[in-house]
């Protein structure tokens, strides 16, 4: 009852192919994002930035790009962590070496670099396939991490090698460095994240998304029909790996400040952008949030609950959290196992016939 | 229609009283503690996060805090995890009432997190030992103390007392020395100072990185084994350590030319060992042991009460006196804070000031029931380090302790100084930071 | 022949078979369930756990009897529990995700090795536990004497158990009734069923065989470096070893455990120098990639045949 189209008529093609063809999905939507932009920076603290929106928005651009490689194409990859030290570090050269660039501009040449990046290591994948590819680009992870522990150039030669960000600032505002108001790192990161959402969005829905679900779920029978494996993994791969790298650009810059390679992208990294890209839902963008969202958030909200609320001892609150993390995540992929957009679009298909049983 | 007259009288009286009842507003010393109990570091994390927080516990027991005001000690699991420490961070650093006043990151990853964002919340940071070196230089960084001393400091103590050993410094010429370290920002530390010696000395420095976690060292002792270093240093943490000891005992590498770093000397990491970790050494600017008169207080205010943190039988374990002595800093310099601003409600820009004039000597010591348990201390605005002296402890693997086993070694300033210059300076100019002339911030 | 080298090859050789320890539990999940499962290195903590906790003055044994077992009593109550184990995650999770993607079963292990890591902090306490079991360490006194050697003991013995656990589940897959069932899962599940054999019990079966086998592993490398967290990461070293090999293949996880362990050990040794060191790691997956490019389903891996 609350999400018929009844009365939603469309009388061109450009207004059936939109992205949300029912209003109630575009209220949403566009409500989420006028909140989003308007009422919450007025809201949140240091705090609500730094440890809660922060990474939600950076995980969520890194679930997107390993989305688009996973979940559209099929390529399963294990590399994020390396890929997001690329962008990283590319970052950190750029804003050594050219101190007047402007910081979007930095971010966004990041991507481009982990790109070119992504495409080389992208290379194995015509030959290997599945779960193998999977452990192949967890040598790309491996060797990068051991590329930028060890060459002096990537980190300036400084005595440690921790990679620090100096102040850059956007239309006037602070947006790196501890003098950054909160209301302006999250606006930055939010703004990267909507507009290439929307972007990968019709990319996925385009032309470009088709053939990487075709070669997804049957890469001979689209190979046969004309659509060239070479190019399509490769762009896969590129495109990917842009949206990993911006997303490794804005953990170094925005939301830690300073990072060492080795532990901030580790292999646990890569596991876990993979992770949130499963259980929010492969092959979808509104899985890249959930997914974020859960793996994320929720341990802090458990940490929270648990030991706020019911004031148990912190290492016993940590144990416990880390056996209820296990057990919702086997517990959502019982109860669906496309993951949680799945569960939402099942939600919405039981709110069109609602208060209706059938 | 009745009139309720009857329950207008209890309700006045009800409210009367709670007014007289309301609590009085109690001012407390938030002490913040960023443990890991949990992750691949917490055999090492244990007992620290215990020392710490039975030391203030003792402190609320036995003083009722520091002045007659009690500490509120607040702890938060980070489980090593850089983000999760970000995020501990963030929570507690406003905690009420008087907001943290100082934080322990216990970990060099999260304390470089923590650095620029300390002089900008005002909370000092404790990175006792560890985190950056550089923030020694207390022009540069006003808001971080690594003191008693450093791993630069550290680094030069070995070279000094190798040099002892072998019959001099001009010995060295021509000897070898291999640094097996973890492969991170901490365990590289050292490197361009043992660098820097070796040019001098002219010994030869082997390097050999672990990757973490380090659970599998068979190539580098492999090399070890065939290139016989006369002296390894270890800079390692966690399982790294223990299977390092091991390893070392089975190419029959002579213990006593093995010295690790002082988060490499724990009972934890020889142990597994067994006997064959007889004679292992490392640095160290604290003693073993747990018959110092704080022990017993330890004991008599807090386990007796039932209120112990851990495992009695582990007061006094290396890294338990480890947190004991982090915890005694801190809250001295808390005192000093009190002091210098004639106030008891004092906030992290007081106990920043308490840290700078932090003078903790030989008759404090014996004071808080630590004679001879460490050497004194005193701070200064450019010397964040302090004294920078580091002994040699060895283990007996027989008697199952940790004995010291040489007396405080002063560190080689003129090979430390000049490092900590350049890098605070190159810190300074990366980051747009002026200097401070005098003391003022 | 360099003494040197030769002592490199055999280290290498004995790192590989602690590896192939550690990859022959995946291998068995995999062989009879198609589930790679992530949560074998936790397993192998688990069960290490438990070992230690019945052998200890002061584990729950201890607390509820008043005295600690001895080692093999300690043994054979943990080989149970590993049983146990066993028959609950089929109960509570396989059950649930028949015929799920291989993903998705994936991520399921995840969620176990996050479950079965909490359990083991609070069954059993994050201190590391140095585990003894009066298996020989140290080095081989008489050769390291008397030649100049330099073979690890402990090493020797997981040398000689691997093999033993080979030739073991090798008459259990060829020669008994289950073990035949166990291959007729593996190679189709709707025939097997069809023919009568139970996919529960079967996976139960594999379960704990496979919590045997990490029981084994867990021991192997406890009694190395005492039983603490970063056990569970040596999952990550056993992952080369099952590319290389095939992820389906005994043999192929013993010979890819071989393979790799020489080739870490060689490279680090002798051209680690050159890059500064530590390149271990990537170089056993740039070794197993290499062999991928000529060889995409492993040494012994099943053929991926692929249909239009």
């Amino acid at each position: 009852m609350i999400y018929r189209e009844t009365g939603q008529f469309k009388n061109s093609y450009v207004s059936d192919q939109t992205i949300f063809p029912i209003r109630q999905d575009l209220v949403f939507v566009t409500g989420v994002i006028l909140i989003a932009y308007l009422i919450v920076p007025f809201l949140i603290n240091d705090y609500w930035t730094n440890a809660i929106l922060l990474p939600f928005l950076v995980y969520a651009l890194a679930s997107m790009g390993l989305n688009i490689l996973t979940g559209y194409c099929g390529q399963v990859s294990l590399g994020t962590g390396g890929f997001m030290a690329v962008g990283a570090y590319a970052t950190y050269k750029l804003i050594t070496a050219f101190p007047e660039l402007n910081f979007i501009i930095v971010v966004v040449l990041s991507g481009l670099i982990t790109a070119i990046i992504g495409l080389i290591f992208g290379i194995p994948s015509l030959r290997i396939k599945g779960f193998y590819l999977a452990v192949a680009t967890l040598a790309s992870q491996f060797f990068l991490v051991w590329l930028f522990n060890k060459v002096g150039w990537f980190y300036n030669y400084n005595l440690t090698g921790q990679i620090n960000v100096t102040r850059k600032e956007v239309l006037g505002f602070l947006v790196t460095g501890p003098e950054a108001t909160p209301a302006a790192k999250y606006l930055l990161c939010l703004s990267f994240v909507v507009i290439f959402a929307l972007i990968s969005k019709n990319l996925v829905r385009g032309r470009l998304g088709r053939s990487w679900m075709a070669i997804r779920d049957m890469d001979i029978a689209a190979e046969l029909i004309g659509i060239s494996p070479l190019k399509t993994k490769l762009s896969a791969f590129a495109v990917s790996s842009f949206y990993v790298g911006m997303a490794g650009s804005l953990y170094f810059a925005v939301y830690l400040g300073a990072v060492e390679p080795t532990e901030a992208f580790g292999i646990d990294q890569s596991f876990l952008v993979l992770f949130m890209v499963i259980i929010g839902g492969l092959g979808t963008i509104l899985g890249s949030f959930l997914g974020s969202a859960f793996l994320a958030l929720m341990p802090i909200l458990l940490k929270n609950a648990l030991v706020d609320g019911f004031s148990i001892e912190v290492v016993t609150a940590k144990h416990v959290e880390i056996i209820a993390m296990g057990a919702l995540i086997i517990f959502f992929l019982i109860v669906e196992p496309h993951g949680l957009a799945r569960l939402w679009q099942i939600t919405k298909e039981k709110l069109r016939l609602w208060p209706f049983p059938y | 229609m009745k009139k309720n007259k009857s329950l207008v009288k209890p309700i006045l009286i009800f409210f009367l009283l709670s007014l007289f009842s309301l609590p009085a507003y109690a001012y407390e010393l938030v002490i913040p503690s960023l443990d890991y109990r949990t992750g691949p570091y917490a055999p090492n994390g244990i007992p620290v996060a215990n020392g710490f927080s039975d030391y203030l516990k003792m402190l609320n027991a036995r003083d009722g805090g520091i002045n007659g005001v009690p500490i509120k000690n607040v702890s938060c699991e980070t489980g090593y995890n850089t983000k999760v420490g970000v995020e501990c961070y963030e929570k507690l650093k406003n905690t009420p009432p008087s907001g943290a006043l100082a934080f322990q990151p216990l970990s060099t990853g999260i304390t470089y997190q923590l650095i620029p964002k300390a002089s900008v919340d005002k909370i000092p940071i404790f990175s006792m030992g560890y985190g950056r070196t550089s923030a020694a230089n207390g022009k540069v960084f006003p808001w971080v103390f690594n003191l008693p001393a450093t791993y630069w400091s550290q680094a030069t103590v070995f070279i000094k007392y190798i040099g002892e050993k072998e019959g001099g410094l001009g010995k060295l010429k021509g000897k070898k020395i291999a640094l097996v370290y973890h492969n991170s920002a901490y365990g590289k530390e050292p490197i361009r100072t043992l660098e820097k010696m070796s040019e001098k000395f002219g010994y030869e420095l082997m390097l050999l990185p672990v990757d973490h976690p380090g659970q599998e060292q068979k190539a580098t002792w492999l090399q070890i084994r065939r290139q016989r270093p006369d002296w390894v240093l270890m800079w390692g943490w966690g399982v790294m350590n223990q299977v390092a000891i091991k390893e070392a005992a089975s190419i029959r590498y002579p213990m006593d030319h093995f010295i690790g770093v002082w988060w490499s000397g724990s009972e934890n990491d020889v142990l597994p060992a067994g006997e064959k970790a007889h004679g292992y050494l490392s640095g160290s600017f604290h003693a073993a042991g747990n018959n110092f008169p704080v022990h017993d207080d330890i004991r008599k205010h807090v386990y007796d009460k039932g209120n112990g943190s851990g495992d009695r039988d582990r007061i006094g374990e290396v890294l338990y006196n480890r947190g004991m002595v982090a915890a005694m800093w801190t809250t001295e310099a808390i005192r000093n804070a009190m002091k210098i601003h004639g106030t008891k409600e004092v906030r992290g820009e007081h106990v920043r000031d308490g840290f700078e004039a932090l003078n903790v000597d030989e008759n404090r010591l014996r004071e808080l029931g630590l004679p001879n348990f460490t050497y004194p201390v005193k701070i200064t605005c450019e010397n964040h380090e302090g004294p920078a002296k580091v002994a040699i402890q060895q283990w007996d693997a027989k008697k199952k302790q940790w004995k010291m086993i040489t007396g405080f070694y002063d560190s080689m300033r003129d090979i430390v100084d000049p490092l900590i210059e350049e890098d605070s300076m190159a810190y300074a100019k990366e980051n747009g930071i002026t200097p401070r002339k005098g003391c003022e911030l | 022949m360099d003494l040197f080298f030769l002592e490199t090859c055999i280290s290498g050789l004995m790192a590989g078979v602690m590896y192939a320890l550690v990859a022959l539990g995946f291998v068995l999940i995999f062989k009879a369930s198609g589930v790679f499962n992530f949560s074998q290195g936790v397993l192998c903590l688990f069960a290490a756990l438990a070992l230690f906790d019945f052998m200890s003055d002061k584990g729950w044994i201890a607390k509820v009897f008043g005295f600690a077992l001895p080692i093999w009593l300690a043994i054979f109550l943990t080989i149970l529990v590993m049983i146990a184990v066993a028959w609950l995650i089929e109960r509570l999770v396989l059950r649930h995700l028949v015929n799920t993607e291989p993903i998705i079963l994936f991520m399921a292990t995840i969620g176990l090795a996050y479950v079965l890591e909490g359990l083991g902090d609070i069954l059993f306490g994050s201190d590391v536990k140095p585990l003894d079991i009066g298996i020989p360490q140290g080095a081989w006194d008489y050769l390291l004497d008397e030649h100049g050697l330099y073979i690890e003991k402990l090493e020797v013995v997981a040398a000689v158990t691997a093999a033993l656990l080979v030739t073991v589940l090798a008459i259990f897959f060829q020669k008994t009734k289950i073990g035949r069932a166990l291959r007729a899962v593996a190679d189709d599940h709707q025939a097997a069923l069809s023919v009568g054999i139970s996919l529960n019990t079967i996976w139960v079966i594999v379960w704990s065989v496979s919590g045997i086998v990490a029981l084994v592993a867990g021991i192997m490398w406890g009694t190395k470096s005492g039983v603490q967290f970063s056990l569970s990461l040596i999952a990550l070293k056993a992952l080369p070893v099952l590319i290389l090999g095939g992820f389906t293949s005994v043999p192929g996880a013993i010979v890819g455990g071989l393979i790799i362990g020489i080739g870490e050990k060689i490279a680090e040794v002798y051209a680690g120098p050159f890059f500064g060191g530590a390149i271990e790691n990537w170089f056993a997956y740039m070794l197993a990639l290499v062999f991928l490019i000529f060889r995409p389903q492993g040494l012994f891996g099943e053929k991926i045949i692929e249909r239009v």
